[in-house]
């Protein structure tokens, strides 16, 4: 059986934001069910008094004096969206108004 | 004489400082070299012929008022495509970002142009550098130079066919799982992946953030030591960059190993070797040992978990890092959103291709509700226990000698059908990005098909001056000569 549903990769894809078709989500219920079978041969491995690894590096925090730099001028900062007014970005409505 | 373009940068350097040439001789010979060939290659997305050669006026003219901009004074070069640069188009290989103009330059474009390189353009890469072969790009499909039926290998492929096609003197690639090293093994060329935290990550798109590192790939090791230490340093920028001292790599290749113990993980030498790779590695050891190296088995005890703790992370990391690609600020908008719940599915799901959305798709799962602590958590622990091994491998020898790649190059399609035999092709490389340690490929032969292999040298933590040293002296000492790639 597989590891994963349909069900499942739908599920996931909302998450993920995205939108597959049919054809995608039966390829990914194969193929995801695929990779997760071969990950599950970390289960063999008992890990009960090991410390996960959080970071590639032994750093502690790092500080920096906290004053205002140079930022990106506004125009700069806009210049690639897709949809601007010289001021703002743009997108469509967030809120469905249903009295509207 | 050979031309201009068969050069290395260190030879180029000399040959400007000695005034045998002009920076604009060299720039218009590497421009002509691709012209003439990177139509058969495709290693290039972006030639940028006009502004190199004004940058190669300005650096004539440096030389000529007797300064000298810095360590990479007329030195032509290519960027991978994920390095954000404010010329021209940072497009990651994707038709998310086909037409994202990066607003500043990342730390590393910077550094390279203050020291007087020139940049040629931009190379062809797998999408968002999640591949192993470069077929993942939107843009285009580039060939190995040494045949062009097969790929050049990935993520850093149109990095590795541009040296190695003499398109430039180095490129600069990264390397998230094997993704410099890799591909400059199938195109036979030099490909140094740094400590994480000795190169600033600063303008570099971010795929695995705690697995992502740049570094060049070049025709020799003195390139590479020369190309890391214009490169390499804390940057304010990124708070992951080291604050340690920086050597003169340079200075490292001694072209001596006497007294160095190589380490050969009994893991890495198994059956599964193919007996071409296992007969290359051990005509190079013969070398190390004639050079007064001597060798000890090590133990990696956890490599055969690697890739299932890699592609946990990387893919986690990956769904997380790729959010931010929404249609809002930057990056493709799909046109037919009727609110901003449909704006960022739509545009997420046309705007990456399919081997991004299937990492999405997994780090996504992998981190869910459930799913955290089976996979994400444990991924976690066991990249613990790989560090642990190379800790103690490391406490008994300098550096750890394997395999590059597990294969040649291999024909287009080849691995396609497949997700998961492709992630497998990473198999020497990912322990590396997981531990954190430098690694470097060079050309160690070539295959019965005359195809170029690699092999590896890893070292301790923010020891690249050994693994320099050792690859050097392999280079000087070794015979092999893999001659040019055989095109036109």
């Amino acid at each position: 059986m597989s590891k994963i549903t349909k069900e499942d990769v739908a599920y996931v894809a909302s998450l993920a934001q995205l939108e597959l078709d049919e054809a995608a989500q039966e390829r990914l219920v194969h193929e995801m069910g695929e990779i997760l079978n071969y990950m599950d041969k970390l289960n063999a491995l008992n890990t009960d008094n090991v410390e996960p690894m959080m970071h590639a590096l032994e750093m502690s925090n790092v500080f920096r004096e906290d004053v205002v730099g140079k930022s990106l001028p506004r125009a700069t900062a806009l210049k690639n969206a897709p949809q601007h007014d010289d001021e703002y970005f743009i997108v469509p409505k967030i809120l469905e108004n249903d009295n509207a | 004489m050979t031309a201009w373009y068969q050069k290395t940068a260190h030879e180029i350097v000399d040959a400007l400082m000695r005034g045998d040439a002009t920076s604009l001789e060299v720039t218009q010979s590497y421009l002509d070299r691709i012209a003439a060939v990177d139509p058969q290659v495709d290693a290039y997305t972006q030639v940028w012929q006009d502004s190199a050669l004004t940058q190669a006026e300005q650096i004539d003219q440096q030389l000529a008022d007797g300064n000298i901009p810095g360590p990479l004074t007329g030195v032509p070069i290519a960027l991978k495509e994920l390095l954000c640069t404010t010329d021209g188009y940072t497009t990651c290989a994707s038709r998310m970002l086909e037409n994202f103009q990066s607003p500043y330059n990342g730390t590393v474009v910077r550094k390279l142009a203050k020291a007087g390189a020139i940049f040629l353009g931009k190379v062809n890469m797998d999408e968002f550098a999640m591949g192993s072969s470069t077929e993942n790009s939107a843009i285009k499909k580039t060939r190995n130079p040494w045949n062009l039926r097969c790929v050049p290998g990935g993520s850093s492929g149109g990095s590795a066919a541009s040296v190695a096609a003499d398109c430039c003197t180095f490129s600069l690639g990264s390397d998230t799982g094997g993704s410099i090293r890799q591909p400059a093994a199938l195109c036979g060329c030099v490909g140094l992946k740094p400590t994480y935290g000795r190169v600033s990550r600063y303008g570099l798109v971010a795929f695995a953030s705690s697995l992502d590192q740049i570094g060049p790939l070049s025709k020799d090791v003195e390139d590479a030591a020369l190309a890391l230490n214009v490169i390499c340093g804390k940057d304010v920028m990124d708070a992951t960059s080291a604050d340690l001292p920086v050597p003169d790599f340079r200075k490292a290749l001694t072209g001596e190993v006497k007294g160095m113990k190589i380490g050969l993980p009994r893991e890495y030498f198994t059956d599964a070797l193919n007996p071409e790779m296992r007969e290359l590695i051990e005509k190079a050891i013969d070398v190390f040992k004639a050079q007064g190296a001597s060798f000890i088995e090590v133990s990696l005890p956890h490599t055969e978990y690697a890739v299932a703790v890699y592609y946990i992370i990387c893919t986690a990391e990956a769904s997380a890092n790729l959010a931010r690609f929404d249609g809002v600020r930057y990056g493709f908008r799909h046109p037919d959103a009727s609110n901003v719940q449909e704006l960022y599915v739509k545009s997420k799901s046309e705007g990456f291709g399919p081997e991004v959305q299937r990492r999405i798709m997994l780090g996504t799962y992998v981190l869910s509700s459930g799913y955290y602590d089976a996979y994400y958590l444990k991924a976690q622990k066991v990249r613990s226990l790989i560090k642990s091994d190379f800790d103690n491998a490391f406490a008994q020898c300098d550096v750890i000698l394997t395999p590059t790649s597990p294969t040649q190059a291999f024909e287009f399609g080849a691995k396609t059908a497949d997700p998961l035999e492709m992630y497998l092709s990473d198999i020497y490389t990912i322990s590396t990005n997981l531990a954190a340690i430098p690694g470097i490929s060079v050309p160690c032969g070539l295959t019965k098909d005359g195809l170029p292999a690699g092999l590896q040298l890893l070292g301790k933590p923010f020891d690249e001056a050994t693994i320099l040293r050792a690859a050097h002296c392999y280079e000087q000492n070794s015979g092999i000569d893999l001659g040019k790639a055989p095109i036109a």
